[in-house]
């Protein structure tokens, strides 16, 4: 096997020449760092890597990374970017968009390459309102949101979007947010070595049209019994001292317990490689907002075929079996002679 | 074996009919293809309703399959059937208005018992009140002669009913002195994994060519002598078939691979179908999730550098509508293909019209220009299909392709090209930077043009130094960063309209099929009315009119000369399947009183319709 030399990079390579126009204190900049600062470490080149994205204020993210990158129209991201990376294996393709391109105008693109595992890094930014039209509810909107649109309070009931992609049968679901920025690193990075669609949600805050959405479970003070820490093979414990715990009732649901009043034996130990999605889907239903203990972390992250892989051992197949011949095929359901 | 009278016949149409269920436009096909071995010239429409299957007997449910077979060449699949195969009333009575007195009927008359009559909305019987006295009618047992001869292959009634569609095919077979072998091997091509259905096919088949040797029913045979063909190797090509083969060659010609991104549509479908199966020319099909998918998919794929194609049909090419928006802003190779079928809304799913025109023209926000191309003929949509994909790549834009159902669905002979005459397609891929900044440093510029066809440098992610990123909002004319200059806005959009002109430059210039040099009429169209247009100048001039025909390939931009030869001429007429919509056109940009001459019914124009709207014409000059 052959080595190929991967230049030495740091965030300034990969940042682009172009200004940064998010309002002061968005959290997508904090969002933006992370993923420049990650990229010198993931082993990959620049002119490989496509970010592709739809409409809002989290699309406009391709701008500023020095890669390829398209900044599409809103909604259809996941659908440009499957067209892009089944045709180019060979590609890093990622995908930035927001709650609203995400799930509202773009969600059948969205569950759709869920399902297919194209080879895709999608990040959904959540803010839980539309910021580029300013204040107007989102997907994911709490029900009784007062916004510009809802005067009276949305009527809407949310969606989860860890639960919707679960269901979707997505093989590898995260969650982050834009406070920690190792954590979204470490989670990014999950997502990249990922093969097939990776889908991370990463809690946002929109400081100018729904301050402070996530501060109850993501401020530094109330992380610790807020946040549920997933990782892989160890007990699902949270809270200071890991006190409390994820348990699972005798008719498969969860509930979050005292450590101390169960014991370590019966809290759940969080398996993300499990075929069946359902226990991962149950993880997701601990929290239905960022009120109550939510967990972050890998969800769910097994292995499927990958789309455009197949798709491309269907073509190799097809040309390993027979040489393309376009005067053949013109023949191919019989033909007359002329003389 | 054959005794009796063979008569000569220079062309004969042939209409078969019958429940959706009974295999007509099989036995249509099965026709065309042993008329297309015998060396005629040829013309289908299959005519089929959107119901697979509709209720039983019923009109709604009726499907039928016309043919026109000759010793010399034809346009059109014919205006009048001259005769008629009706599997069952509905059948007979559904195409009733189109028959001609003294034509032939051949009826299943099995079929013709209470009930069925009832549900075709017949009160009484036509094959004895009197309704069809003036035709010459052929009362044959189908069903009943065909389950009594699958019967020894122990085959059920109810199994051999099934058959019946063979009997017909074999009696008209007979009937006009068909070939039976290349039949006889599709059945066994076809059913060979079912004997029981082999042997039953084959034996009705067999029955109806006897039926008509031994019945007493039947006074001569005829005889449609193989037509005057240029030497060459002949196929029977569908439209749908003929632009699946130009995307591929398009393919070959580029060294590109192909990307068909597409929902299934009807009339357009099988498109999909047949790229699907052509893997080994690096042809990529992905069945999307919605029409949009399709579409978005295919822009990704062209991002990549592929030649990225989305097939649709008019509903579909709405739903494209936002998605070619961002194409044009993108200026990326893409080629939308549209099979156009009757509407608005889900209109007339199976039925042919050509109201996409203005939709293709005008369909999307902002001044958006893209070029289209139409095709003429079901063979012509192969080069369509490679003219379309040749403008797309040189000129990165998307391009949408016109077709329509009667196209796509409608076969013909094509003399097949040699494929290494065909004028390859260069991409010209981006392969260095090509702007120095004032510091030296050379930069790549998405936007910078060529300087003769305006097209912006292409390159797909993969080399270094020239990452760049490209997107929906304004760029800055060059640079293709975001630019919300009003100034530069108005300067790209100017830019993007000239490079879609500019187009006419590197097009043929139109063409006047003009007999006499001195006709005063000309008649002009645009895609498939193109059969229809020439049959009907053909008809005017057999009677010592005079009359120019002229017909368009590239519908925007227009050929450089056409204001000059529109001009020339004291009169002009644009048929049309919709309600004008280029002649609309031709009056904006030339000033010319254009008269259109429409029909939205679903059919292609008859040659006698074309002739006497020229006939109106010619009198009013």
């Amino acid at each position: 096997m052959t080595t190929v030399e991967i230049p030495l990079t740091t965030r300034k390579d990969w940042s682009s020449d172009q200004e940064v126009k998010w309002c002061p204190g968005c959290g997508d900049y904090s969002i933006l760092a992370a993923v420049q600062m990650l990229m010198p470490d993931l082993g990959v080149r620049r002119e490989n890597t496509v970010f592709v994205s739809g409409i809002g204020c989290a699309a406009r993210f391709p701008y500023y990374m020095n890669t390829y990158g398209m900044h599409s129209i809103h909604g259809r991201a996941a659908a440009i970017a499957t067209g892009l990376a089944t045709t180019r294996p060979d590609l890093d393709v990622w995908v930035v968009g927001g709650d609203g391109d995400s799930l509202s105008i773009g969600g059948n693109h969205l569950i759709h390459a869920l399902r297919r595992n194209v080879n895709l890094h999608i990040l959904m930014f959540n803010n839980q309102i539309y910021g580029l039209t300013k204040g107007q509810y989102s997907p994911t909107s709490e029900e009784g949101k007062i916004t510009k649109s809802t005067p009276f309070g949305s009527l809407d009931h949310p969606f989860n979007p860890v639960s919707l992609a679960i269901g979707a049968e997505a093989t590898f679901v995260a969650r982050t947010h834009d406070m920690d920025r190792a954590h979204m690193q470490e989670t990014f990075r999950r997502a990249h070595a990922h093969k097939g669609t990776s889908f991370v949600e990463v809690y946002q805050n929109c400081n100018v049209f729904n301050d402070a959405a996530f501060e109850g479970i993501t401020a530094k003070d109330n992380r610790a019994e807020m946040l549920i820490d997933l990782k892989h093979g160890e007990p699902i414990l949270f809270g200071v001292d890991g006190h409390r715990g994820v348990s699972q009732r005798a008719d498969g649901s969860l509930e979050i317990v005292e450590v101390a009043e169960v014991g370590l034996d019966a809290i759940l130990r969080h398996d993300e490689h499990r075929e069946d999605p359902a226990l991962a889907f149950a993880i997701s239903r601990l929290s239905s907002g960022p009120t109550m203990p939510t967990p972050v972390g890998v969800f769910r992250d097994v292995q499927r075929q990958e789309y455009g892989e197949a798709m491309t051992t269907q073509v190799e197949h097809a040309k390993a079996q027979k040489a393309p011949d376009l005067a053949k095929l013109l023949r191919s359901s019989g033909f007359w002679t002329v003389d | 074996m054959t005794s009796k009278h063979v008569e000569q016949l220079d062309r004969v149409v042939i209409r078969f009919a019958g429940d959706s269920g009974d295999g007509m436009q099989l036995t249509g096909d099965r026709f065309t293809a042993e008329s297309a071995t015998l060396g005629n010239d040829l013309a289908t429409f299959p005519d089929y309703p959107a119901e697979i299957r509709a209720p039983a007997g019923t009109i709604a449910g009726v499907s039928a399959f016309q043919v026109a077979i000759s010793d010399h060449e034809i346009s059109t699949p014919g205006d009048t059937p001259n005769v008629l195969v009706a599997m069952n009333p509905a059948g007979l009575k559904a195409n009733m208005a189109v028959m001609e007195r003294g034509s032939t009927l051949i009826v299943n008359v099995d079929a013709f018992d209470d009930r069925a009559l009832a549900k075709a909305g017949y009160a009484s019987n036509p094959l004895t009140d009197g309704a069809l006295n003036h035709f010459t009618v052929y009362e044959v047992p189908m069903t009943s002669i065909t389950q009594e001869a699958c019967k020894e292959a122990g085959v059920k009634p109810r199994d051999a009913e099934r058959s019946k569609n063979f009997f017909a095919l074999g009696l008209v077979s007979w009937l006009y002195t068909r070939p039976t072998e290349s039949t006889l091997a599709w059945i066994h091509a076809k059913f060979g994994g079912k004997p029981q259905v082999e042997d039953a096919n084959t034996r009705a088949f067999r029955a109806g060519y006897d039926f008509g040797e031994t019945a007493e029913l039947f006074d001569a045979r005829y005889e449609v002598r193989p037509s005057t063909f240029e030497a060459g190797d002949y196929v029977n090509v569908s439209g749908n078939t003929a632009l699946s083969w130009g995307l591929i060659a398009a393919g070959q010609l580029s060294g590109l691979e192909i990307f068909l991104g597409s929902y299934p549509i009807t009339p357009a479908s099988d498109i999909l179908h047949e790229l699907s199966k052509r893997k080994e020319f690096g042809v990529r099909t992905f069945q999307a999730e919605d029409e949009i998918a399709g579409i978005g998919t295919a822009i990704g794929a062209a991002y990549g550098g592929s030649l990225g194609v989305t097939t649709t049909s008019g509903p579909g090419l709405a739903l494209k509508g936002e998605a070619l928006g961002l194409a044009v802003s993108l200026e990326l190779p893409l080629v939308v293909v549209d099979i156009q079928r009757g509407g608005p809304s889900t209109g007339l799913p199976t039925k042919t019209e050509q109201a996409d025109l203005l939709q293709a023209m005008y369909g999307r926000h902002g001044e958006a220009p893209l070029p289209i191309v139409a095709a003429q003929s079901p063979s012509d949509c192969f080069d369509a299909a490679i003219e379309a994909s040749r403008i797309a790549i040189k000129y990165r834009t998307p391009v949408i392709l016109l077709s329509d159902g009667y196209l796509g669905n409608g076969t013909e002979p094509w003399r097949l090209p040699d494929i290494s005459t065909l004028a390859p397609i260069e991409p010209n891929f981006a392969t260095e930077p090509n702007h120095t900044k004032d510091d030296g440093t050379q930069v790549f510029w998405p936007y910078l043009r060529d300087e003769e066809t305006l097209a912006r440098p292409w390159a797909p992610p993969g080399l270094a130094g020239l990452e760049h990123r490209i997107g929906g909002l304004e760029k800055a004319d060059g640079s293709g960063n975001v630019s919300y200059d009003l100034a530069n806005h108005e300067k790209m959009v100017h830019l993007r309209a000239a490079k879609i002109a500019g187009i006419a430059k590197d097009i043929a210039p139109l063409e006047v099929d003009d007999e006499t040099g001195d006709a005063e009429l000309l008649v002009i169209g645009w895609g498939s009315t193109y059969g229809s247009i020439a049959a009907g100048v053909q008809r005017t001039r057999a009677r010592g009119g005079k009359v120019a025909q002229a017909h368009l390939r590239h519908v925007n931009p227009f050929p450089a000369n056409l204001g000059e030869v529109l001009h020339r001429y004291k009169a002009v007429l644009v048929p049309e399947m919709n309600m004008g919509q280029l002649s609309k056109m031709i009056r904006a940009e030339y000033l010319v009183d254009a008269k259109a001459f429409t029909k939205v019914q679903g059919s292609p124009f008859r040659a006698v319709e074309m002739e006497a709207a020229i006939a109106e014409m010619l009198g009013a000059l």
